[in-house]
């Protein structure tokens, strides 16, 4: 479980004290998906440094499993836009770094990153670097250090907003497929509608000037390939981007 | 390997060109001060075991020494003032106002302070290149992006982890190419201190034929020093092609 209390996070700029996110609270039940929507700027890549442990500068509580952050005594998968590949490290060494700083022996990780390769369709890949491979199979890479390091929470930051239409509709399957064995605690950070329905149990939904929350949203939508289809999905999907239009215009 | 035999061919290719621009010119002067490549390359093979080769090695260990000292110092501190800012502003004045300083100008006050002997010449190549290679290190290090960092950060990595999976690969490219750059001064310089004080060293060897008006044993000299450097060159070639692969 994620919870997260009364948080203001502000930072200098241009002499005067920026306010990136004002009293946000927001939790995420175990086991579940939130999605956390808004236009650009409301913060949201703020508040998922802040649960990463990236933001150390902040008022207010954040809590994991019931216990203050803490990087070192916790596995938080973090996964950021650009994937966090290392240019200077193979596929495999890239997927294993994760185990690695957290100690965990690599001989016993082999077999589960073989078959985490084969379902991620990024077998034969292993001894490549990152810029040999196309947008989504560096996607798939980050996905497959993410899921071999089994983490208490994961966090990702709009992970397939940078990929076409199409692969990212692939890739947000994958994911799926994989969550639902794993039932990690998430926090997905995303701008597409439609993404935020189709794989957050919970919406979030953020307002810009300074970053709050506006509204937290139980969505029974989630995780369906069937439901994507119907017209609840369409008219839910409508709704919010009704919402966040309206958000836009108040301000 | 495929891409060896096209650097081996080009090489060739090079040192062909040469020979034969070199050709062209003592043919073209006729004059004892620069004879025919052919008959320096006949020098050279008469010579140079029974004499060269030991001066060679000096010359070489010299080098060596010299780039191990200044990369075992220079590395840690480039390190430092690199990661943490702090550090930077602190050591960064005092490393811009000794780094313009000549270094051969030194050169008596190593010799004071040191010895004629082998110290003040592993020094005097050790003082060159060790700016470099802070600078190097500093501005690599300083050029990772934050971001690099962040899943390291979140997985709570030690210092240590850091370096290993970060700072060392991002910053080795920059770090090579210093000290290929500093190599060319190194040779040069040493090749001075050579000069003074000792009686092996490739330098000792070149102005010793020269004070004896040995032409053809002089640019036998000149020869192997040339080749020394392209040695030099290729192993920093070779240790680049083998450490940084996700660069091709």
């Amino acid at each position: 479980m994620i919870e997260v209390e009364h948080l203001t996070v502000s930072y200098p700029a241009d002499g005067s004290e920026q306010i990136a996110l004002h009293d946000v609270s927001l939790t995420v039940p175990q086991g579940t998906v939130c999605a956390v929507i808004g236009p650009s700027g409301c913060g949201k890549s703020t508040l998922l440094k802040v649960v990463a442990g990236l933001i150390h500068d902040y008022q207010g509580t954040v809590r994991i499993a019931g216990k203050d952050i803490n990087p070192r005594a916790m596995k938080i998968g973090f996964m950021p836009q650009n994937y966090g590949l290392m240019p200077w490290q193979t596929v495999a060494e890239n997927i294993m770094l994760g185990c690695r700083i957290k100690g965990e022996v690599p001989d016993e990780m082999q077999e589960r990153m073989a078959e985490l390769c084969k379902r991620l369709g990024i077998a034969g890949l292993e001894e490549r670097y990152p810029q040999e491979l196309s947008g989504g199979q560096q996607q798939r890479v980050g996905l497959a250090r993410a899921f071999l390091l089994r983490p208490d929470i994961l966090l990702m930051d709009e992970p397939f907003s940078a990929l076409d239409a199409i692969t990212r509709e692939e890739m947000q399957e994958v994911f799926l497929d994989l969550w639902q064995e794993n039932h990690i605690t998430t926090i997905l950070v995303t701008h597409y509608v439609e993404e935020a329905l189709y794989l957050g149990q919970q919406i979030a939904l953020m307002a810009a000037h300074p970053g709050t929350v506006q509204a937290v949203r139980l969505n029974g939508l989630a995780g369906s390939v069937e439901k994507r289809q119907t017209a609840e999905f369409f008219a839910a999907g409508q709704q919010l981007r009704d919402k966040i239009k309206a958000m836009e215009v108040r301000r | 390997m495929r891409n060896g035999k096209v650097v081996l061919r080009a090489y060739l290719g090079g040192a062909v060109f040469l020979l034969a621009l070199w050709w062209a010119i003592s043919l073209l002067v006729e004059l004892p001060i620069i004879p025919a490549p052919d008959k320096v390359l006949v020098k050279l093979s008469h010579v140079f075991m029974q004499a060269i080769a030991i001066h060679g090695a000096y010359s070489l260990w010299r080098i060596a020494a010299g780039l191990v000292l200044a990369v075992g110092i220079g590395y840690p501190i480039g390190l430092i003032m690199g990661y943490f800012p702090r550090a930077d502003r602190l050591l960064a004045p005092l490393v811009y106002l000794t780094y313009p300083i000549p270094k051969i100008a030194l050169l008596p006050i190593l010799m004071l302070l040191a010895g004629i002997g082998e110290w003040s010449k592993i020094l005097m190549i050790f003082l060159i290149i060790v700016f470099q290679v802070i600078i190097a290190v500093r501005d690599g290090i300083r050029a990772i992006p934050e971001e690099t960092y962040y899943p390291l950060y979140s997985l709570g990595a030690s210092f240590g982890q850091l370096f290993r999976y970060v700072i060392f690969p991002a910053s080795l490219p920059k770090f090579i190419t210093a000290v290929r750059v500093a190599m060319a001064t190194a040779i040069s310089v040493l090749f001075f201190t050579e000069t003074f004080g000792t009686q092996y060293g490739m330098g000792y060897y070149i102005m010793d034929a020269w004070l004896r008006v040995n032409y053809l044993e002089m640019y036998a000299g000149i020869v192997v020093l040339s080749f020394l450097g392209l040695l030099l060159f290729g192993l920093i070639d070779l240790v680049e092609y083998f450490a940084c692969r996700w660069q091709q």
